[in-house]
């Protein structure tokens, strides 16, 4: 077809050393190739944080068991909650956003190809750097470690007097280098989105997930920034004497919890609101009509964003704030549930009175409404200022969030790899394994994390390397354990899925799935330069005015 | 084939969008702020709270003339740009080097006042909470005029070499702005550190 | 037209899933509440919706009102769900058409965004007052005040209007609704933060150095109730366990006389105690009537009168405080307390006198 004719050849094409294709690879400035890199970097670093949960996990399964040393499973948690939000999450979607953005808004690149570039090979660097802490941590004093203070590295906790040697020091530059690369993204998308959308793309016309992507970034220059003031403070105080949270000198513990949330909370919605521009993009095309309230999308998802920069604090309910702040902060909480829960109505509204197909993305579509539905129901509960006081810190919240990042976020995410897979490899991802992954981990997901409640309940907190037989809590964590396999096999079928379709797969074409966005009607994988001519656009479906001329969404919206 | 076309019912209304320089370096500012928003914010919950050593008022000096030179340097800056878009090269090198030297004269300021802070009055970035805010907040907004006066002696050479025109006018103003956002920090960080946290 | 039509082959992957969730969800709820039901008498099982004091009463009905309003949420949800995606399943009879191409509805918008904000508002008043109960609960004349010290990895607990010096369990009064006599906390923390909970008594509240934070306990219930740290403060946060014993009016006077005595001075283990005054143990320990006066470690004059040692890692008897003594790492890898290196001799002679400190 002529697509091959003026695509960038392959290295197959013109056999070319494998040392020439690595060196386009690591030069490259090209969005589509730095959001593969993004993916496949945190597709290997998804596996590293499921081996380091499989270890707690396996300590876990019975109570004084000795699999690992306290020591270890301290280091465990720490590195599995660094690894998985940083360089897994955070790399992914900005992957996604790299390869997706610029294809939907009909522009050739992002705003500037060499930010891009930089930006991804610090975000690189720094888990490299993180996990090098497993050879340097120590420094002079003997075998190196991984830091050990959990991911939110509380002060004191993580000041020189109580965390010595360098493994703490690993975790706060990791995180500082790799936070530059976030913002540099973050930049880049904003003003692609804002100074590259093809001629007649309005603001209101953009893709779903244009918007969503531009609000997470606007969200990430606001959110990242306080971590990284922080975490320059950290250093300060462990190198140059500071005493920022040096609570011997007068400093305070809680200005760190209160500057880690500031960023530590909307960085939660920076993770969960690409994941609905997926939602956002999957579930209309599956059901054969147009997202329900475009309008109300939107401004739903920037309602979010303005709300969750004022909730922090809910991460802090038990440290003894007056009665007035913790209200405060539970009336914030809670309202961010409303729009929240307007998306998931929208969503609804645009699977009714639709034809849904129950393909690979859209079944993982589905069990991401249900599951996300769950987690903020969860999250409400965690709202409530008393209730929490129970809950905080015990594995009732453990259970929440990984609804949210399992059940909602990777959920999503398996969708958008379904989705878009044919479009970036020019393959079909093979059905029948994709529906075999699905179900594994649905019902391994499920007997891990809906059973997990239960023990925070009972009284089990958080980040303990064993427990007290007899509490009702040594049943509960034996089956949590027995799902993680269950999920470890699903996700062994999905990387199988995605090595095999690879080189067999089925050939995708354009527009496998009869859609509507423009990356549709580039060739899978689009040439080099994405568009021969820069599309125009006059509606929110460019492909479905084309595909219906009797009936455009231009008459309509 | 590769793309569709999609043509469609032209309006021939022309498609301009914001300058991507402008926006990118109005998201940098952004996120720049608030960066200098938590130590702001480190420095007034500490105000007061040392245990023990130096304090504001025992042996700070407001540092006016320095702080002239800075907000002047936006003037000069700002006058350079308007003089590049009308192409008078040599009057907009002449107020780009005004520039560089009143910043320049700024970081030098700084630099004296912290000597003395530290030989003369014993407060180092260790001594106590106000010794720890002071030097951080003071540091970074110091950290950003130096990373400035670097971009500006690049554009300088870059201009002495004949390569800065007109047509350089959009990159040169993004410059700026940020040399503005620069010099708006320092009006906060005055406020706070020689004013208020007094 | 039929609600429920015939399903067909390639349906059925999508009504099981749903099924399965629902049926996983069900177990779960089923457990849930099985565990509440069947938790035994003897509070082994230390469940939030167990209390047996004034605050965690609070909590738990409270927690409940959110539960039922929050699963109401989730039942219409969901069964919201699960209908559309039976009901509007693409099926091969179609003809291939696509459906009507619906945008939107400011009436379906209008009321989907109006009832959750009533429903947020309901549940805010609802808990506020418990905030406010909570936190701002005067304190009565008769209370007993504690202050707690978290250390990595024990608990240290003041009485100070009573003059005892404790650790580890804690002891309080059972408190009657016609006189109330519930206990204050004073949480303080001598490194890094911690945090107190016993779930069948209290919400949980943090120790955080230099911070002084407040807690009250009102149990109506005689017995032993468990908890343990819950803020990660090091290695050994898995073992700074909690005992809280909720004794009858007499039994917490018996146990106050008993903890104001100096220790008990039993010469026939005089050798032991030349141990401990000339090692280094009395840098961190202190018993009441010796030299020793560390601060560093638990107060040891009444060791005798707790259950347990190391924070609860341990049962307090003699085999293990021996262990504990030569090498606290095979109890509690990692724990502050250095392993003393002392002969059998020494070991055996210490040992017995502190099986002397009632």
């Amino acid at each position: 077809m002529s697509s091959d004719a003026i695509a960038i050849q392959t290295a197959e094409a013109t056999g070319q050393p494998w040392v020439q294709t690595l060196h386009e690879w690591v030069t490259t400035v090209d969005h589509k190739r730095l959001g593969v890199l993004y993916i496949l970097y945190a597709l290997f670093f998804l596996v590293i944080g499921g081996i380091e949960a499989t270890i707690m996990r396996v300590q876990l399964m019975h109570p004084h068991n000795d699999f690992v040393s306290p020591q270890v499973f301290n280091r465990m948690f720490t590195m599995h909650g660094t690894t998985m939000i940083f360089f897994v999450a955070m790399p992914i979607l900005f992957g996604f956003a790299n390869y997706l953005v610029p294809l939907m808004i009909g522009a050739r690149d992002m705003a500037f190809p060499r930010l891009n570039a930089f930006s991804f090979w610090l975000t690189a660097f720094g888990g490299l750097l993180l996990y090098f802490s497993l050879l340097g941590g120590n420094g002079l004093y003997g075998a190196g470690n991984a830091p050990d203070v959990g991911w939110w590295a509380y002060a004191p906790l993580a000041s020189r007097a109580f965390s010595p040697g360098h493994s703490s020091d690993y975790w706060t530059i990791a995180l500082l280098v790799s936070g530059f690369g976030s913002i540099g993204t973050a930049i880049n998308i904003i003003a692609t989105i804002v100074s590259m959308r093809c001629p007649g793309m309005t603001l209101s016309r953009m893709p779903l997930l244009a918007w969503m992507n531009m609000v997470m970034s606007g969200m990430v220059l606001l959110a990242i920034s306080p971590l990284t003031a922080a975490q320059i403070m950290l250093l300060v105080d462990r190198y140059l004497g500071g005493h920022f949270f040096d609570t011997q000198a007068g400093g305070s513990a809680t200005l760190w919890m209160h500057f880690f949330w500031i960023f530590g909370h909307p960085e939660v919605y920076v993770l969960i609101i690409p994941c609905f521009a997926f939602a956002s993009e999957i579930i209309p095309v599956f059901s054969r009509k147009p997202i329900f309230g475009y309008p109300v999308m939107v401004g739903a998802t920037v309602c979010i964003a303005f709300v969750s920069m004022s909730v922090w604090a809910h991460h802090m309910f038990t440290i003894g704030m007056s009665s007035y702040a913790n209200s405060f902060f539970t009336i914030t909480t809670m309202a961010v549930g409303v729009p929240t829960g307007i998306k998931i109505f929208n969503w609804l509204g645009t699977m009714w009175g639709g034809k849904i197909q129950f393909k690979t993305p859209m079944l993982f579509c589905i069990g991401f409404l249900f599951q996300f539905l769950i987690a903020g129901l969860t999250g409400i509960m965690l709202a409530s200022s008393p209730f929490d006081w129970q809950l905080s810190g015990s594995y009732f919240v453990v259970a929440h969030f990984h609804y949210v990042i399992v059940g909602g976020i990777l959920f999503a995410l398996f969708g958008a790899f379904y989705y878009w897979y044919p479009k970036i490899t020019g393959r079909m991802l093979n059905e029948g394994l994709g529906k075999l992954h699905f179900w594994l981990f649905l019902i391994g997901f499920h007997l891990t994390f809906d059973l997990m409640h239960i023990p925070g309940l009972l009284g089990m907190p958080r980040r303990i390397y064993t427990y007290e037989p007899g509490r009702g809590w040594d049943t509960i964590n034996f089956l949590v354990t027995i799902g993680t396999f269950v999920q470890a096999i699903g996700t062994l079928v999905f990387v199988a899925n995605l090595v095999i379709s690879y080189f067999k797969g089925a050939k995708a074409g354009n527009d496998p799935w009869d859609a509507w966005t423009l990356e549709w009607s580039a060739s899978s994988p689009p040439p080099v330069y994405n568009f021969a001519s820069i599309p125009r656009v006059s509606s929110r479906r460019p492909l479905w005015d084309l595909k219906h001329p009797e009936d455009p969404d231009s008459h309509y919206e | 084939m590769s793309t569709l076309a999609t043509q469609l019912p032209d309006n021939s209304t022309a498609w301009k969008l914001p300058y991507r320089g402008r926006i990118g370096m109005a998201c940098l500012i952004i996120a720049e702020s608030a960066i200098f928003t938590i130590f702001v914010v480190a420095y007034l919950f500490y105000a007061g709270k040392s245990l023990s050593g130096p304090t504001p008022r025992e042996v700070l000096e407001t540092p006016i003339f320095y702080t002239i030179c800075l907000l002047s340097s936006s003037l000069t800056v700002h006058l350079a740009g308007k003089l590049l878009e009308r192409g008078r090269r040599g009057t907009f090198l002449l107020f780009w080097l005004l520039t560089i030297v009143l910043g320049a004269l700024f970081l030098y300021g700084t630099g004296q006042e912290w000597h003395r802070l530290i030989y003369e009055r014993g407060l180092t970035i260790s001594t106590n909470l106000f010794g720890t805010t002071y030097y951080a907040l003071v540091g970074l907004h110091a950290f950003h005029v130096t990373a400035g006066l670097i971009l500006l002696t690049i554009v300088l050479l870059f201009g002495l070499a004949g390569r800065v025109g007109s047509e350089q006018s959009a990159r040169v103003d993004v410059l700026s702005l940020y040399w503005h956002f620069v010099d708006a920090v320092w009006v906060v960080v005055f406020t706070v550190v020689y004013i208020l946290g007094r | 037209m039929r609600i429920v039509e015939k399903i067909k082959k390639e349906d059925w992957p999508a009504i099981i899933s749903r099924a399965t969730g629902v049926a996983l969800l069900l177990a779960g709820v089923l457990l849930a509440a099985g565990l509440c039901a069947a938790t035994p008498q003897d509070n082994s099982v230390p469940s939030i919706f167990d209390s047996h004091s004034t605050p965690a009463d609070s909590i738990r009905n409270l927690s409940l009102f959110v539960l039922s309003v929050t699963g109401l949420i989730f039942l219409v949800v969901f069964s919201l769900l699960t209908y559309v995606v039976v009901k509007f399943r693409s099926r091969s009879t179609d003809g291939g058409r696509e459906p009507a191409q619906v945008y939107g509805s400011t009436q379906i918008e209008l009321a989907w965004t109006i009832i959750p904000i009533l429903i947020v508002v309901v549940l805010f008043l609802a808990t506020a007052r418990v905030i406010h109960a909570i936190q701002d609960a005067p304190k009565p004349a008769e209370a007993v005040e504690v202050t707690a010290i978290g250390h990595q990895f024990w608990w240290e607990f003041r009485y100070p209007g009573l003059g005892i010096v404790t650790a580890n369990e804690l002891h309080v009064p059972v408190s009657d609704a016609s006189r109330p006599t519930p206990t204050f906390l004073r949480l303080l923390s001598a490194d890094t933060d911690h945090s107190f909970w016993i779930p069948q008594l209290a919400g949980k509240t943090d120790l955080i150095p230099n911070r002084v934070n407040e807690a009250w306990l009102d149990p109506h219930k005689t017995g032993l109730f468990l908890g343990q740290c819950a803020q990660y403060c090091g290695t050994q946060h898995a073992k700074m366990l909690l005992r809280v014993y909720v004794d009858s009016p007499e039994d917490f006077k018996v146990w106050v006389r008993e903890q104001q005595q100096p220790a008990n001075e039993d010469g026939n283990e005089a050798a032991g105690r030349r141990v401990f005054e000339r090692t280094a143990c009395l840098n961190c320990h202190a018993i009441n009537g010796t030299n020793g006066n560390g601060r560093f470690g638990p107060d040891l004059t009444h060791l005798m009168s707790r259950r347990t040692i190391a924070s609860g890692a341990a049962e307090n008897n003699p085999q293990t405080l021996r262990q504990w003594i030569q090498d606290p790492d095979s109890i509690k890898p990692g724990s502050l307390m250095p392993a003393m290196k002392l002969s059998d001799a020494e070991l055996d002679a210490l040992v017995r006198y502190l099986e002397t400190l009632q």
